[in-house]
């Protein structure tokens, strides 16, 4: 057989091999910065993530931790979204309020976020891979002429104080760490349940800065006419149920997507699916899992019929617990999952569904045998 | 109306294998292909011209091979291409990269007339950022909408769009003006079948090649690895689940008794699962 030739991803060893040397109008930038995401007056759970990672990011650089919070005036989420901030760790938190700033809209976010940070100088600035957090880390990054490290894995701090973000490539077959060498701040997007939720702080205490917007409704071009929330359609808050099963092409027909449903909705959980399920229409493109779905985080998660492919594998694994069903002792999900039984899925998850009926509700179970 | 889509050249990543021992990428016979997200892009752009008229620019950042996807583009009907390729744009990041295309979109203006709309992909399947198109608008000063399901309406005299976008919990509906760009999300509809005309004329179409100069680009510190502020230190593979999966032996039992077994084997290792589940979940 012939090894084939095989090249390294495209990789900058002579200039990332550089002595840094970070130019004088930077080297006063200090502190961490964590977005904190407010949409229609919620906080998304993806910021209070985030601020469990920047606040070990803050600890090693001994610096402060800072919550960003915009959003409209006369506080609509702006004050639980501060005391959230605090609650998660961070020391102080810079707010804008504006009634421009009642939905979410590139300009003005863009630019509150930029005059912030041109005026405070953080040193590391974080975001949600969200899809706020995406569109506006990519303006503001542009803006701002600085490096943006999108969707990462793991943040951390090197020796010479510079943030190493590790983000998949190539599909998520191989792992690579960037470094922003001579732009401030250094930002990062981290989608969510990649990161784990930090604990509460007993006693939050902080420092709250305001700002004001420097702009009118008159300057911002695009305008909101409506917004249809999902949840008068089908609510899929898969990437935060504690128990997910998720269905492959193993299971062969739409149709036996019904043992999946049911598995969710008898033990009060949530379902999912591989790709190709998306692509053949048996399944909404919101719950889909992998690289280019969702990432879920739970503590059991079912895999029926799935391979267990990289583009799959990067989705789930934070799951606690994995239990793989596949006809396919070879299969790659039995590479990465806990429990493993070798079956036909489109039998077995009605098994499963039964034996755990049976065990949560014992003495249903025992009223319906005697 | 002229539009412009920006659509890139990738590997199919789904083919691409990774080295067992040097953990390096495996390229060598892998097809490439119009990253899947810009195929979108491009059949919306394609709806706006059939409502509206106008013509379509096609433009990509590649190495000279990327001509095989500008045919593409042409077969489904695209009616000019351009190919912005030159060795001073190796390494770039998505810094580099936006400045790049805004560059040359400035030049596809002064050439061909100013863009109404210039659509991008969501993301591309390699990078994998969703920064490009974002870039691109904030350097051309272009109204911004991101993740786009579906243009509901334009008013070519008023200058007008309306549109719906995807966002967290729902779907916004946005008005907006010319000049903007659009970043299209996946699954809003599918590629046409490029006609025979089409692909005959594909096959003979001058597309146009530029270098950095052709696209006006005089400081080249922008572009390419100078121009990135993000660098790539390392790669490597993750690491490798330690232990294969414990396989419930299934010979010789009922699924019942297998599924009891799971079920003792979830709880074992999940012991706080159980009463929770318990307290919200079944019966
Ligand atoms: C750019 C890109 C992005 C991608 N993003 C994602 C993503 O986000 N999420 C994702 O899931 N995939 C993604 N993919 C696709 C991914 O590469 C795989 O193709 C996909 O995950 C395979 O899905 P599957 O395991 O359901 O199907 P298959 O690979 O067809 O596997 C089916 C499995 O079911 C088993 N099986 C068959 N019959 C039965 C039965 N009766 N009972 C039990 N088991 C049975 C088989 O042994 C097999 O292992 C992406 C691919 C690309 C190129």
């Amino acid at each position: 057989m012939e090894i084939q030739k095989s090249e390294t991803p495209s990789q900058a060893t002579g200039r990332a091999a550089m002595k840094k040397e970070l130019p004088k109008h930077y080297q006063d930038h200090r502190h961490v910065w964590v977005f904190i995401e407010l949409e229609r007056g919620q906080v998304h759970p993806v910021s209070l993530e985030l601020l469990g990672e920047g606040r070990k990011l803050a600890d090693k650089l001994g610096v402060q931790l800072a919550g960003v919070v915009v959003g409209p005036r006369d506080g609509v989420g702006t004050g639980p979204a501060i005391a959230d901030a605090f609650a998660y760790g961070a020391d102080l938190a810079y707010l804008i309020e504006s009634p421009l700033l009642v939905d979410y809209r590139n300009e003005p976010f863009t630019k509150a976020l930029t005059d912030l940070v041109n005026c405070h100088r953080p040193e590391i600035l974080l975001l949600g891979a969200t899809t706020l957090g995406r569109d506006l880390a990519g303006s503001v990054a542009t803006t701002l002429q600085t490096g943006l490290t999108a969707d990462c894995t793991e943040l951390d701090v090197d020796v010479d104080g510079s943030l190493a973000a590790t983000r998949p490539t190539f599909g998520g077959s191989l792992l690579c760490t960037i470094y922003t060498l001579n732009c401030r701040p250094q930002m990062a997007t981290v989608r969510p349940r990649v990161m784990a939720m930090p604990q509460r702080v007993a006693k939050p205490i902080g420092r709250v800065i305001r700002h004001d917007l420097m702009m009118v409704e008159e300057e911002i071009v695009t305008k909101v006419l409506g917004f249809l929330s999902d949840s008068q359609s089908e609510d899929a808050n898969l990437a935060y149920a504690d128990v997910v099963v998720g269905g492959g092409l193993g299971l062969g027909a739409a149709e036996n997507l019904q043992h999946v449903k049911v598995f969710a909705r008898t033990i009060g959980g949530e379902f999912g699916c591989s790709r190709p399920l998306v692509q053949k229409g048996w399944m909404p493109f919101d719950r889909q899992i992998g690289q280019t779905g969702k990432t879920i985080r739970p503590k059991l998660y079912v895999a029926a019929g799935i391979s267990g492919a990289i583009q799959h594998r990067v989705g789930v694994e934070g799951a606690d617990l994995i239990v793989a069903i596949n006809t396919d002792r070879n299969a790659p999900i039995f590479d990465f999952a806990h429990v493993g039984v070798v079956a036909d899925a489109i039998r077995f998850l009605p098994a499963l569904t039964e034996a755990l009926t049976r065990r949560l509700a014992p003495r249903d179970h025992m009223k319906l045998v005697n | 109306m002229h539009i412009v889509v920006c659509i890139k050249q990738v590997p199919d990543s789904a083919q691409i294998r990774v080295h067992p021992v040097t953990n390096t990428i495996m390229r060598q016979g892998v097809p490439t292909i119009i990253n899947p997200y810009d195929l979108f892009a491009l059949e919306e752009a394609f709806k706006v011209r059939d409502c509206h008229g106008g013509a379509i620019t096609v433009l990509t950042m590649g190495p000279p091979m990327a001509e095989q996807a500008m045919r593409k583009a042409l077969t489904y009907g695209a009616d000019r291409a351009i190919l912005l390729t030159d060795r001073h744009f190796a390494g770039s990041d998505t810094l580099a990269t936006s400045f790049a295309i805004a560059q040359a979109i400035v030049k596809i203006g002064d050439s061909f007339g100013a863009p109404d709309i210039v659509f991008t992909g969501k993301q591309t399947i390699d990078g994998d950022t969703a920064q490009v198109g974002p870039g691109i608008a904030k350097r051309l000063d272009l109204q911004q909408l991101t993740y786009i399901t579906k243009i509901a309406s334009i008013d070519r005299h008023a200058r007008e769009i309306t549109v719906e976008r995807r966002s967290e919990g729902g779907t916004q509906m946005l008005k907006s003006k010319f000049p903007c760009l659009i970043t299209m999300l996946e699954g809003v509809n599918s590629i046409r079948r490029g006609s025979l005309d089409n692909a005959l004329r594909a096959a003979r179409f001058p597309i146009l090649k530029w270098s950095a100069a052709d696209a006006g680009i005089e400081d080249l510190a922008n572009c390419g690895l100078r121009g990135s502020p993000t660098v790539v230190k390392r790669v490597f593979a993750p690491t490798a689940r330690a232990q294969k999966a414990m396989q419930i032996d299934t010979t010789d039992k009922t699924a019942g008794h297998v599924a009891d077994e799971v079920v003792a084997s979830i709880f074992t290792n999940q012991p706080s699962l159980e009463g929770e589940l318990s307290s919200n979940g079944s019966a």
